[in-house]
């Protein structure tokens, strides 16, 4: 059997809660990665993965998928938290309705697609992230009074939980990307990139650290 | 002299090591979690078992999230999704009701084609998925109209879907066969 070159393993890191959140939110986590990647077109290889998934995905799942643990665990931390998960679709549900409504998973370039396999295999909800903007570790908190967010005119409401680093906000819980830690997914060339995996209650930790290694090995690919 | 009531209690008396009850709402809050965890659990079996049928809301409003939410609000949250479930439970009943019927009627057709002319019931008015359906009709035509003799179809299923063949992805312009050319 070959061995795996050693940085092929990815080792997730996982991020810091805020202990507030961490009370109210038992089993809230966040996982992250960075890799150096081709952030243009998928290569045809991904580009077939998808098509194969997109294939194995029916509407008898899509069906029963609100009662399979792990979306079924983000439905209810959406309702936790104020989201209506039919209004704003939790990553897994946003995907399997594109799949549905368009009759495949779209190609949206190399990270895209390698979060749209992370998400799709595992359940989990993933982002990416400019990792060239981000400074140091990546967590959960509420953001202050009158904070605000690169690309947002207004600043974001006291308590909003947000994705951050160790200076600022970098994207709020599953919605918008701070303007510059967008990865521009049509550019063509290299760059670094954070995979973000965030988990709720019920959600095993396999099941992210499984998110974030298929989106890792996808990045690779 | 009448002294004021009041309702606050007063501050416990010093050395006795007692403090005011802070009321902590976190366990209120996970307990309303747990409910809302419940109820959204059972409206994804009322989802699943509700398709194919048209014409159900599931939605319940947000609260403007992603924060932190309160007792009152959490309790909201629980309180809507109760009244979904309640809702959509009587609506399915009434589809239920309405397909049960139908299924009776099936049989009724069956049993006595000439009584129930020209009556149709598709697959989805038996809250059942496909294109199937079940036609009183009279045996060749108007021949079978004149003499009495009907009979109840049953059609074969969905059509086939039409239209041109998605390109192949591992064919090659080499190795792609030619094309017919119907001019010959």
């Amino acid at each position: 059997m070959t061995e795996l070159p050693e940085e092929w393993e990815v080792a997730p890191e996982t991020g810091w809660i805020e202990p507030t959140l961490a009370e109210e939110f038992p089993g809230l986590t966040i996982a992250t990665s960075t890799i150096e990647s081709q952030i243009g077109k998928s290569s045809p290889e991904l580009r077939e993965r998808l098509r194969s998934l997109s294939d194995s995905f029916t509407g008898a799942k899509a069906i029963a998928m609100r009662e399979k643990p792990i979306p079924w665990a983000y439905r209810v931390f959406y309702r936790h938290i104020g989201l209506d998960p039919d209004t704003i679709r939790t990553p897994i549900e946003q995907l399997v309705f594109e799949r549905i409504h368009d009759g495949g998973f779209a190609t949206q370039g190399r990270v895209g697609d390698a979060l749209t396999i992370a998400t799709v295999e595992s359940g989990v909800a993933t982002s990416a992230f400019n990792a060239d903007i981000v400074t140091g570790s990546v967590g959960l908190r509420l953001s202050d009074e009158g904070e605000g967010m690169t690309g947002r005119t207004a600043s974001l409401p006291a308590g909003t939980i947000v994705i951050a680093d160790e200076q600022r906000v970098i994207g709020v819980l599953f919605g918008d990307t701070a303007e510059d830690c967008v990865v521009p997914f049509r550019r063509k060339g290299t760059g670094r990139v954070m995979v973000a995996a965030i988990g709720v209650r019920g959600v095993p930790d396999i099941a992210l650290e499984e998110a974030v290694w298929v989106a890792m090995s996808a990045l690779r690919a | 002299m009448a002294t004021e009531l009041s309702l606050v209690p007063p501050a416990p008396p010093e050395g006795l090591d007692t403090a005011l009850f802070v009321h902590d709402q976190r366990a209120s809050r996970s307990d309303l979690r747990r409910q809302i965890a419940a109820m959204e659990l059972e409206l994804g079996h009322l989802f699943s078992s509700a398709f194919p049928r048209l014409g159900f809301d599931f939605g319940v409003a947000g609260m403007s999230g992603p924060r932190v939410l309160t007792v009152d609000e959490l309790e909201r949250v629980r309180d809507s999704l109760a009244a979904k479930i309640r809702e959509v439970k009587g609506h399915l009943q009434e589809h239920l009701h309405i397909e049960e019927g139908k299924r009776a009627l099936i049989g009724e057709m069956m049993a006595d084609p000439t009584a129930y002319k020209w009556v149709r019931v598709a697959n989805k008015d038996i809250g059942e998925p496909g294109c199937k359906h079940w036609h009183s009709r009279p045996r060749w035509g108007p021949i079978g109209m004149l003499l009495g003799w009907w009979r109840v179809k049953i059609s074969s299923g969905c059509p086939l879907a039409e239209g041109l063949r998605p390109p192949d992805a591992h064919q090659t312009p080499e190795t792609k066969a030619p094309s017919p050319d119907y001019r010959r």
